[in-house]
């Protein structure tokens, strides 16, 4: 059943066995508050889209998982363990738990993509050079860029940029990954392929995942389930046909791509 | 008078905290310096990048600073008849002010705007939250290989600007001013002692220290796209200036106090 998720969600509670719990998370930027109050929950194994219009919020959400912002109020846990007030050095460890794709990928560009790659596990302490290229060789044929280790970040397309940030963030296993709108800039054809790879590495890693996304063909294509991110809250949290099938106003008019009834952000 | 106050209020506030978050940037850097793995491979780069492609900078600097330093000084020497004093004066000052000084200010000039402009853009597109999202702490892997790489570099190269300096005055003193030479040469050695290198060197790694931190300091908080990064650069070069020329003045009256000047 369709339901207005800031009325009726409680609060996460403390310890859950959710691998993402956010509970109450506030934040303002400048005089613009972005998040009023977010509660969201996400299980072991689950693929969530976050859908909702630019500007909403929908990448600080994100950023406040993995702990590069910190947040005005509220809660979050990553594998049980509360994030908020942890320093920089204790985050690593939750860090590694928890990959992220960029929305710019986000390469280093005076590396190659294998350095790229292979930069997590060098910082992990690995030094044998065959097994960095074994490892490397294993992702870069998991996100079918094979034979491309030796470019440079510049010489790649969007798609192929994306794919190198997603073998880099995927390289050490982690339970979770975020993507921050993976589709976005992208023609259909490599977004489809950039969907598929997603499934496919929830299929074969079994990865908790958070896609941030206003593609809604990206979101109903890859997710278990989806929430909208509306006015700083979460407006909407459920399965994808419970949002197909939803006769909310506010909702339909994203899903159609109506503005009339919204204001300009 | 209220809007007046609360400006100067603001100004010395911020002021505090931009100091205060420049010393919490050396604190963490030094404790990460000792506690955390060295990344050799970017350390070796710095080196590079600050000490050896910048000795052609440092060496034309003490080069022409000492022969124009040299003439100046002979123009006004040889009036009283002290011509052969030109080596001293243009070796102890030198060593005690313009090496380290002048160093210093090229330095700022070709390393420091460049590691602001180049941790600037790293934080105002998305590497740095890439690097701390992949569990690196951007300061054990940007500020520590720099910092180290300037405490070891800046003290070689005021050597190098020093020594440059005062090659640079003999030859002009003695094949273009006909001074004498042994005269020179023994005026020079008579007053200047090591006491006046250790001071030139000891400024030289207090203005590395200076330069590395508010440099990178202003990279780190970049803001604002392109924009964002040319504004932390222009900062970054002149505070660091202003700073080496402020600094110097407080480390001389105390490093004279160790060190005095003159014939001992």
């Amino acid at each position: 059943m369709m339901e207005l998720e800031q009325a009726t969600a409680p609060p996460a509670p403390a310890r859950s066995n959710a691998m993402i719990a956010v509970s109450g998370l506030r934040k303002t930027i400048g005089t613009q508050e972005i998040l009023r109050g977010i509660d969201l929950r996400v299980e072991r194994g689950e693929t969530l889209a976050i859908i909702g219009r630019s500007g909403g919020g929908k990448s600080v959400l994100l950023k406040h998982i993995i702990g590069l912002m910190q947040p005005d109020g509220g809660q979050i846990e990553v594998d049980g363990q509360e994030i908020i007030g942890l320093t920089e050095r204790q985050l690593a460890a939750i860090r590694q738990k928890v990959g992220i794709l960029f929305q710019g990928a986000a390469l280093f560009d005076s590396m190659t993509v294998a350095e790229n790659v292979a930069f997590p596990l060098r910082e992990a302490g690995e030094r044998d050079a065959k097994v960095l290229r074994e490892k490397v060789r294993e992702m870069l044929d998991v996100v079918e860029l094979e034979g491309q280790e030796d470019k440079m970040p510049v010489s790649l397309s969007g798609g192929m940029k994306k794919r190198v940030g997603l073998a880099r963030s995927i390289i050490r296993r982690p339970s979770c990954v975020l993507y921050d709108e993976p589709t976005s800039g992208l023609d259909p054809v490599v977004s489809d392929s950039i969907n598929r790879l997603i499934m496919r590495l929830q299929e074969r890693f079994g990865m908790t995942s958070i896609v941030v996304t206003h593609d809604m063909k990206s979101a109903f294509q890859v997710a278990n389930h989806i929430a909208y991110l509306h006015e700083g809250r979460i407006y909407f949290h459920g399965s994808s046909e419970e949002l197909q099938q939803t006769t909310d106003p506010i909702l339909q008019d994203f899903l159609l791509g109506r503005s009339e009834s919204q204001p300009d952000l | 008078m209220v809007r007046l106050f609360s400006a100067v209020g603001r100004t010395f506030l911020s002021s505090c905290q931009y100091m205060g978050e420049i010393v919490l940037l050396a604190v963490d850097t030094f404790r990460s310096l000792f506690t955390h793995r060295l990344r050799w491979k970017l350390f070796l780069n710095q080196i590079v990048e600050i000490g050896l492609l910048s000795q052609l900078v440092v060496v034309i600097t003490g080069g022409f600073t000492g022969a124009v330093f040299a003439a100046q000084t002979y123009f006004q020497f040889s009036k009283l008849g002290i011509g052969s004093g030109v080596g001293a004066v243009v070796s102890v000052s030198l060593c005690r002010e313009l090496g380290p000084v002048l160093t210093a200010l090229m330095v700022t000039g070709r390393v420091g705007a460049a590691m602001s402009a180049e941790i600037g853009t790293m934080k105002v597109t998305e590497p740095i939250d890439a690097l701390r999202a992949l569990a690196v702490y951007a300061v054990d892997y940007l500020v520590v290989p720099r910092t180290l790489a300037m405490m070891i570099s800046m003290p070689l190269l005021v050597c190098e600007c020093i020594a440059f300096g005062i090659f640079a005055g003999y030859l002009i003193a003695i094949y273009l001013l006909e001074v004498n030479g042994p005269y020179y040469v023994a005026n020079m050695v008579r007053w200047t002692g090591m006491r006046d290198i250790i001071m030139g060197l000891t400024k030289g790694f207090c203005f590395a220290i200076l330069i590395v931190f508010i440099s990178c300091h202003k990279g780190l908080t970049a803001r604002e796209g392109a924009v964002g990064v040319g504004k932390a650069t222009t900062e970054a070069v002149v505070n660091s200036s202003l700073a080496v020329l402020i600094f110097n003045f407080f480390l001389t009256m105390f490093l004279n106090i160790i060190f005095p000047a003159g014939y001992q």
